[in-house]
């Protein structure tokens, strides 16, 4: 059972790892996207949109083509993200936009907007389930390393995951390494914290601003097409997504800005998640002290936050800068 | 020595809004030189230098550097000329290394901290900076912090170094320092410009001094054959009489009383060690002691933003004759208790305006509880701020204009204006003409003491020595927290302050008497 536990674990933080790997990059630029919720909810549903079309033009749905089964979705969900977070570059960094609304607003259209292109679709295919089944798709995007099943626990527990999720990882420890080891990271840190003194240093603040919002966007999204492919199977319905574009936005907060230790702590925050299931069939539980559980990583953040805070130590500290437009002739 | 022309501006103008920054500026620097440029408050200095190293474009006029013209557009064209800017608010990344931010923003090479380290170390050497490279910006003294930015100027490789008012937040030996490494700068063939507003400096470290006087550009003159006399003719048009009018102090009665007043620190160091004064009314009461002595938080215990950890505060009312202890109680419980208390703190846009208002919403600050209902009347603080500009002479677009939008001199006249309108009975300023230039300073002295004549007890703290004892009736010295002594302002002399302000003063912190 901890195995599966484990297992569950992974599968849960993953959409989360994207989620606060692109964030991190964001806010490290100086921006704190509070879209991310929707942005996740866009990729989701872009690549539900990219496989849906694809999987419709097959003429013999038991032969698709194994590279474009996988990169339509994959390209869709990209580029649906790369919308959203242009959305949120222009608004704020030309337009020097307040950060916390357009990061908000574009959370209520990112859902509103997969929920519209969630429900067409649900409409098109006429079922009696409210919901889309991608099968064909999710097959391929949730294939594991072809020797998990060999290797007992270890196999569950290591490598019994698809593509993207390693991806999530590695993606994580690039990022990490890119922020702390590289002159791109440097720069992108010195924007985040003062804008003023990168521009003064000869960095172009509004290039970087753009590209870690964009990318980082980009990241985030994945987290919502692995989360339709992977986790749930290939089936889409409406705001099955829940909260896990806000617990992405709280690990980046419990990582104090470290995606290297977002790893771990998005599988801490997955398994946090997944705890009353499984606490359920130990001590048989009402629904509401579920609830009460399926808090738990919202506290844990609450409690890093204090003792961040508390410690004082500015290495901890968000980036100097977050939330604030910058303007170079504003004196 | 060979000079050449390292840069030339010609006929610079730039505008903000509808102030004229600089207007049909034209000056030349030299390799091998120190250009100091002179100028009061406002007079353009920065602006001009902010044209030449990118941070703003110049409306009109031609930059030539090298002989050709340049177009600046950013900051990273200024470093492709070769010129570097100290900006005196540094531009440092606190949560880096001093290595990390000399290196920020350049993309030559491979991206390698280790060797950066030590060829920076090389240039450190060379020019004779000393500092631990791996040190991170929030740990380094404000000299420290300049240093780094010096060095990674020169790291960058510029020829032209602007320097805008390098020594204001130095200790002399720090100056002397700096002074050797821009001497050293020099004979290496470096073009050097230095914004200051002090003669002294110009004197001693410039071969030339270009002056600016509101935004225009009136002369440039060898330092050799240049004195005081003649740089203060340049810089502020006419003579200004030196003399501070002193009145004698008429029915001077106790206004404030502080018996035994003791403030402890968060981290329970004392603050104030058993001060004991009396402010009278008609009378300015001068607080002179070496910064961080504990002025600050005096004046924060009179306006009830410090908790006392023992003492009174006695408030003597002058209508009433009644006696009133101001002691734990908050800004609105004295001003409920009828004292009129007006403060200027020496953080004007930290505690005394609010910035992004305009100068209009700063005046209702004080007055925002008059309405009706839940509605504030707008027309009076209003006609107040027109009052407050016309009679101060603020330079404005307007009374919408926010006020962090205008220069130091300025907001500190709106807040002074804002602070004097109460009619208060007794008025604080804590370095009410810091930053400002010399018309607007004695704009300052006049307006306290015309206060001062009206019956106000006025508590002026100050760091010009000469303006204290020329100003004040009596002058208290603070060293460490104690009162040192209570001088008679006539006939002190700086000497006699100097000492008391050293006096017992357990040397933990750097400092000078002035």
């Amino acid at each position: 059972m901890i195995t599966s536990f484990l297992h569950r674990a992974v599968m849960q933080g993953i959409p989360l790892l994207f989620g606060s790997t692109g964030e991190i990059i964001t806010e490290k630029s100086g921006n704190l996207n509070l879209g991310i919720p929707g942005i996740m909810y866009v990729g989701g549903i872009s690549g539900v949109i990219g496989a849906f079309l694809y999987e419709n033009s097959l003429v013999d749905k038991s032969n698709p083509n194994a590279f474009l089964i996988i990169a339509i979705p994959l390209l869709a969900c990209l580029l649906g993200s790369l919308l959203m977070g242009l959305i949120y570059s222009f608004l704020t960094t030309t337009l020097r936009a307040n950060q916390n609304v357009t990061g908000l607003a574009l959370t209520t259209f990112g859902i509103g907007f997969g929920n519209f292109f969630g429900g067409s679709l649900i409409t098109l295919v006429k079922t009696d389930v409210p919901s889309i089944t991608l099968s064909l798709t999710s097959k391929y995007f949730a294939k594991t390393l072809p020797f998990a099943d060999k290797c007992g626990w270890f196999g569950e527990v290591f490598l019994s995951y698809s593509f993207l999720a390693y991806f999530a990882i590695l993606t994580a420890i690039v990022v990490g390494f890119m922020l702390k080891r590289t002159r791109t990271g440097l720069n992108l840190r010195a924007v985040g914290e003062s804008p003023a003194t990168a521009d003064a240093a000869g960095i172009s603040v509004t290039k970087y601003k753009y590209a870690a919002t964009c990318i980082g966007s980009m990241i985030a999204g994945l987290g919502g097409l692995y989360y339709v492919m992977d986790y749930a199977s290939g089936v889409w319905s409406n705001d099955a997504f829940g909260d896990r574009g806000w617990l992405a936005i709280a690990l980046v907060i419990f990582t104090v800005w470290r995606p290297n230790i977002g790893i771990l702590g998005s599988i801490l925050f997955g398994g946090l998640y997944i705890v009353h299931n499984y606490l359920n069939n130990l001590i048989p539980m009402n629904m509401s002290t579920q609830e009460l559980i399926k808090m738990a990583p919202y506290v844990v953040t609450v409690i890093v936050l204090i003792a961040i805070s508390m410690r004082k130590k500015r290495e901890t500290q968000p980036p100097a800068s977050l939330g604030l437009a910058y303007f170079r002739e504003d004196r | 020595m060979e000079k050449t022309a390292a840069i030339e501006l010609k006929n610079i103008t730039k505008v903000f809004g509808q102030i004229v920054a600089n207007k049909n500026v034209s000056l030349t620097v030299y390799n091998h030189e120190i250009l100091s440029i002179l100028g009061e408050n406002g007079s353009g200095k920065t602006t001009l230098m902010n044209m030449i190293s990118g941070i703003y474009h110049p409306d009109e006029g031609q930059i030539f550097i090298g002989g050709k013209e340049a177009v600046i557009h950013s900051p990273k064209d200024a470093y492709r000329y070769k010129i570097g800017m100290i900006h005196q608010h540094f531009k440092l990344i606190d949560v880096f290394t001093a290595v990390e931010n000399i290196v920020l923003g350049i993309n030559e090479g491979k991206y390698d901290l280790k060797a950066a380290t030590k060829v920076v170390q090389e240039t450190c050497e060379k020019y004779g900076f000393e500092i631990d490279l791996n040190k991170k910006i929030y740990q380094m003294s404000v000299s420290e912090k300049q240093t780094v930015e010096i060095v990674k100027t020169l790291y960058r490789g510029a020829d032209i170094l602007i320097l805008d008012e390098p020594t204001a937040v130095l200790t002399p030996q720090e100056i002397d320092k700096l002074f050797a490494v821009m001497r050293r700068m020099r004979d290496d063939g470096k073009a050097i410009i230095i914004i200051t507003h002090k003669l002294n400096e110009v004197l001693s470290i410039s071969d030339r001094v270009s002056v600016l006087r509101k935004g225009e550009y009136i002369g440039t003159v060898n330092t050799c054959e240049a004195n005081e006399s003649i740089l203060t003719e340049m810089m502020v048009g006419e003579k200004v009489s030196l003399n501070i009018a002193r009145t004698e102090p008429k029915n001077a009665k106790k206004r404030l009383s502080l018996t035994n007043v003791t403030v402890l620190s968060d981290d329970g160091r004392s603050i104030l060690k058993n001060v004991n004064f009396t402010a009278n009314a008609g009378e300015i009461l001068g607080i002179a002691g070496i910064s961080g002595s504990g002025q600050k938080e005096l004046l924060e215990a009179i306006a009830g933003l410090q908790h006392l950890k023992s003492g009174s505060i006695l408030y003597y009312d002058p209508v009433t004759g009644k006696e009133e202890n101001l002691r734990d109680k908050t800004p609105m419980q004295i001003k409920n208790l009828g004292v009129r208390l007006s403060f200027v703190p020496e953080d004007r846009l930290g505690m005394g305006l609010v910035g992004s208002m305009d100068i209009t919403d700063n005046m209702m600050l004080r007055s925002y509880r008059s309405g009706n209902g839940a509605f504030v009347h707008r027309k009076a603080p209003q006609d107040l701020a027109k009052r407050v500009v016309k009679d101060l002479k603020v330079v404005t677009p307007g009374v919408q204009t926010p006020v962090r939008r205008l220069s130091g001199g300025n907001v500190q006249k709106v807040l002074v204006g804002r602070e004097i309108s109460a009619s208060p009975t007794v008025l604080m300023a804590a370095y009410p003409v810091r930053g400002l230039d010399i018309n607007s300073s004695y704009m300052i002295y006049n307006l306290l003491t015309e206060q001062k004549e009206n019956g106000v007890a006025v508590i002026f703290v100050g760091e010009d020595l000469d303006v204290l004892t020329e100003l004040c009736d009596r002058i208290l010295v603070i060293s460490g927290g104690v009162v040192t002594g209570i001088v008679d302002g006539r006939g002190a002399t700086k000497e006699e302050l100097g000492l008391l302000m050293t006096k017992a003063h357990h040397s933990e912190k750097e400092g000078t008497a002035q």
